[in-house]
């Protein structure tokens, strides 16, 4: 006698539990915080914060925790939070002239106004094991050999930092960004659309996944849609954000947010209208993501081949609808992992096609032998 | 008095009423001809309530409405736009609904029908619709056999499911109940 | 649940889907672009037919989710208890009791009747998909009824193998105008798409929505000398002795021994509560005392 396994619901139940139960890990270890994660697991906080759409370190923090730090599900949390959330409205464009920055740098000029600020980066470190670290317990540094006192004064607003491309832009080396007054597309309130705006590809690249839209910029560079670039500027700090308020008649600043930015300069050969020029990629992101906001400049160049009069090449970094459909890291964990779920029923019909087509093949075989 | 019945008139309970009109909206429209109640609006007159029913269940900001002649009054305008945060359409060819009479909405093609890529750009009309006038046979998708209905009219019907997949869709109003005609459904007289 | 809405989604996001679903009734089997929600579940498990559901249900709503035919399978188990959760509807098994049915790969055996709304999960809505990876091609050709690339495609099938080699999502023609996938259903349940039930058909991660009214023609695309054949394995259920249902094939022993058993649990045991029992088989309720 047979009997079809039955009991998903208790298994289900279970497999839950035994998640909550890993998730804690040794009872003997100390629970970590959301402020431990949030402050010390700072770049996981932001990667979670620029993917997940939605500018919540604590959030974000919990999400790290809840996912046992699985990043992308991490990010999948936080949207589908996100999603459920009222929209009271839109902020007005942040002004990044007026970012405070930590990090400032350029590799286009040994020295520009501003100065180059190395900030708080891997960039020089070495990648030894810090065994230092294994020690808990030790006393924290010192503050005064970290973040430099002054880089803005409390209270009133940072001083524009100028632009390096604007240097450029004086004389009319690079490609002119016109200001846009036009609402941009919404990505999370309309369905994608193809052929999409820069609007609405930039939109969908700082929400993209880090490590394919850093896999399409480095195959810019190996020459799959090879442009050249050179970090222009790349600048992270933090950005007064604010909003009009229809009774106010005014807008007010409602609250900071880190972020990171990118210019690119890119090369031009100049077309039959055009001398020879720089033309740039963008890059912005939440928190301080500098891979991703230089990944997504170079993609970002790659994909304006059309308007700024290039060959398309063919490559997948030039391939908007490629590029758009494939980046976000929620529909593809999904769609991938869903081929766990069951598929008996398809795998049966396929079984008994194969079957069908195989027992004809012989029949057909049998009958060339015996003729 | 005038705000009074500009605010009040929407469903008592938002989401469980909506999900039953929209169940009547949606009856109605996979089966042409038929008809099906839709309660639960209390509009100022002339809009009717099954009218105001599917304004409340589909109209949003993002879906211009356009009203004509009487329907175009400031307490429907003020109803709509409170109870939907709908803005009003000023031209036809922005409609996403239209909402009147059947000799205030003629004629036909001054509303959006859609595009070879994308039919679903298109007007619905919200048509308050006694009940009288030509009687029609119809067939196609949502109906086994044949669907007898009174229509105000018929070629008009006919052109515009000869336009298929363009074309607009219908819903006929009168008092709390609701008959629908999407452009998949053939027309004729009998 | 208490901080979420009635079936989960927020009013203005279910109008949004409301709007899709009309449009999809009013134009059979064309697929509608839709803002699909991030949902608490992932894309690829149903978010589709979730989010259809979700706008579809009322309270007065008798609900059924099967996935591979079955109620009792983790994905369905899932699904349910989701909406149990956030809509406080009633649930059951049983295909004649439900007014809204969710399913993932199969159509239920016993017969839809007027009423009743069968809602699909649907993973690839597109039908030229797999011959035409571009979403702005595939929508030129449904927008000019250019179906030629798919017939060239069965028609190579038959070249090399002698038969359309589609055991599932086998594309049908609706109402003789667009080119649909029915999703990943085996051919066997083509058939039956021409229902007295409402069809609604959710796919989430590619955004888009479509359906069939009650009675719309849908012909499973063949050619003359190769008509569509929905065959299934040659054998009764073992359980209930049903020859007329789709069977799933079982292996039951270290020596590779086949069973074959209804994949509709529902049908199964309601034919075998009825005394209709197979060669392996035994009343429902003995299974359970």
């Amino acid at each position: 006698m047979y009997v079809a396994v039955k009991g998903g619901e208790r298994a289900i139940d279970a497999a839950h539990d035994w998640l909550a139960e890993e998730r804690r890990g040794s009872p003997e270890i100390a629970e970590l915080s959301i402020a431990q994660i949030r402050e010390q697991l700072a770049l996981a906080v932001n990667r979670v914060m620029a993917e997940g759409s939605l500018y919540d370190p604590d959030l974000a923090a919990l999400a790290i925790k809840q996912a046992r730090g699985d990043l992308i599900e991490a990010i999948f949390l936080i949207r589908a939070y996100r999603t459920t959330l009222p929209r009271f409205g839109s902020s007005l464009p942040v002004e990044t002239n007026h970012m405070a920055c930590t990090r400032r740098i350029s590799a286009t000029f040994k020295d520009a106004p501003g100065g180059q600020i190395l900030g708080p980066t891997f960039d020089y470190t070495h990648r030894l094991l810090d065994f230092a670290l294994m020690a808990e317990g030790l006393p924290a540094a010192a503050p005064g050999s970290g973040a430099p006192e002054g880089v803005t004064s409390p209270g009133a607003p940072p001083p524009e930092m100028p632009r390096i491309t604007d240097f450029l832009n004086r004389d009319g080396l690079i490609q002119e960004e016109h200001p846009d007054a036009e609402t941009p597309p919404d990505l999370t309130r309309e369905p994608l659309e193809f052929p999409a705006n820069r609007a609405l590809r930039l939109q969908a690249i700082t929400r993209g996944d880090e490590g394919f839209i850093l896999g399409m910029a480095y195959s810019t560079q190996r020459g799959y849609g090879r442009n050249h670039p050179f970090v222009g500027e790349l600048r992270f700090g933090t950005v007064s954000v604010e909003a009009e308020i229809p009774e106010l008649g005014f807008s007010i600043e409602i609250g900071d947010i880190e972020l990171t930015e990118c210019e690119t300069v890119n090369q031009f050969t100049g077309s039959k209208t055009e001398p020879p020029q720089f033309t740039r990629g963008y890059g912005l992101t939440f928190g301080h993501t500098e891979r991703k906001a230089i990944s997504m400049a170079l993609v970002d160049r790659a994909l304006r081949w059309e308007e700024l009069g290039e060959d398309n090449a063919g490559v997948p970094a030039q391939d908007e609808e490629f590029v758009l459909s494939h980046s976000d890291n929620i529909q593809g964990t999904g769609f991938l992992e869903h081929i766990k779920l069951p598929h008996y029923v398809d795998f049966q019909s396929e079984l008994e096609l194969i079957r069908k087509l195989r027992a004809e093949a012989q029949a057909a075989m049998h009958q060339e032998a015996a003729e | 008095m005038r705000d009074a019945m500009i605010f009040e008139g929407g469903f008592s309970d938002v989401s469980r009423d909506s999900a039953r009109a929209f169940r009547s909206a949606m009856n109605a429209m996979a089966h042409p001809g038929r008809k099906f109640d839709l309660t639960g609006a209390k509009p100022p007159a002339p809009l009717s309530e099954a009218a105001a029913g599917l304004l409340l269940v589909l109209a949003d900001a993002n879906t211009p409405v356009f009203l004509t002649g009487e329907h175009d009054t400031d307490l429907i305008r003020g109803w709509i736009t409170f109870h939907t945060g709908t803005a009003l359409a000023t031209t036809p060819d922005q409609a996403s609904f239209a909402l009147g009479t059947w000799d205030a909405l003629l004629p036909l093609r001054q509303w959006p029908a859609g595009s070879a890529e994308y039919p679903d750009r298109s007007a619905t009309l919200i048509i308050e619709h006694p009940g009288e006038g030509e009687t029609a046979r119809l067939s196609g998708p949502g109906i086994q056999t044949h669907q007898d209905c009174a229509l105000p009219a018929i070629t008009p019907f006919r052109d515009n499911a000869a336009q298929f997949p363009l074309g607009l869709d219908f819903y006929f109003c009168q008092g709390s109940t609701v008959r629908a005609l999407p452009r998949s459904t053939k027309v004729e007289a009998i | 649940m208490s901080d979420y809405n009635f079936a989960y989604l927020d009013e203005q996001t279910k109008r949004m889907i409301r709007r899709a679903l009309l449009k999809a009734l009013a134009i059979p089997g064309y697929q509608v672009p839709f803002a699909s929600r991030e949902m608490p579940m992932p894309y690829g498990w149903g978010t589709g037919g979730v989010q259809v559901s979700a706008a579809t249900l009322t309270p007065e709503d008798t609900f059924k989710v099967i996935d591979q035919g079955a109620d009792d399978t983790t994905n369905a188990i899932s699904i349910r208890k989701f909406f149990e959760k956030t809509a406080n509807v009633g649930t059951s098994e049983k295909t004649e009791e439900a007014t809204i049915i969710q399913t993932r790969h199969r159509i239920p055996e016993t017969e839809l009747q007027e009423g009743q709304i069968l809602v699909y999960q649907v993973p690839i809505p597109e039908p030229l998909r797999f011959l035409e990876p571009r979403e702005t091609e595939t929508r030129r050709m449904h927008a000019l009824e250019d179906y030629g690339l798919m017939h060239v495609k069965l028609y190579e099938d038959i070249a090399r193998h002698g038969a359309i080699a589609t055991a599932y999502a086998y594309p049908v023609m609706v109402q003789d105008r667009y080119v649909m996938d029915p999703s990943p259903i085996p051919k066997f349940d083509n058939p039956k798409m021409e229902m007295a039930a409402i069809q609604l058909f959710g796919a989430g991660r590619e955004q888009r929505i479509y359906a069939l009214p009650p009675y719309t023609k849908v012909v499973s695309l063949d050619f003359e000398d190769h008509p569509f054949d929905p065959s299934k394995a040659e054998h009764p259920c073992a359980l209930c002795g049903a020859e007329d249902s789709y069977l799933d094939e079982v292996i039951t022993d270290d020596q590779g021994t086949r069973m074959y058993v209804c994949s509709d649990t529902d049908y199964c045991e309601s034919r075998r509560a009825t005394g209709h029992i197979g060669t392996e088989g035994t009343q429902p309720e003995e299974v359970f005392a």
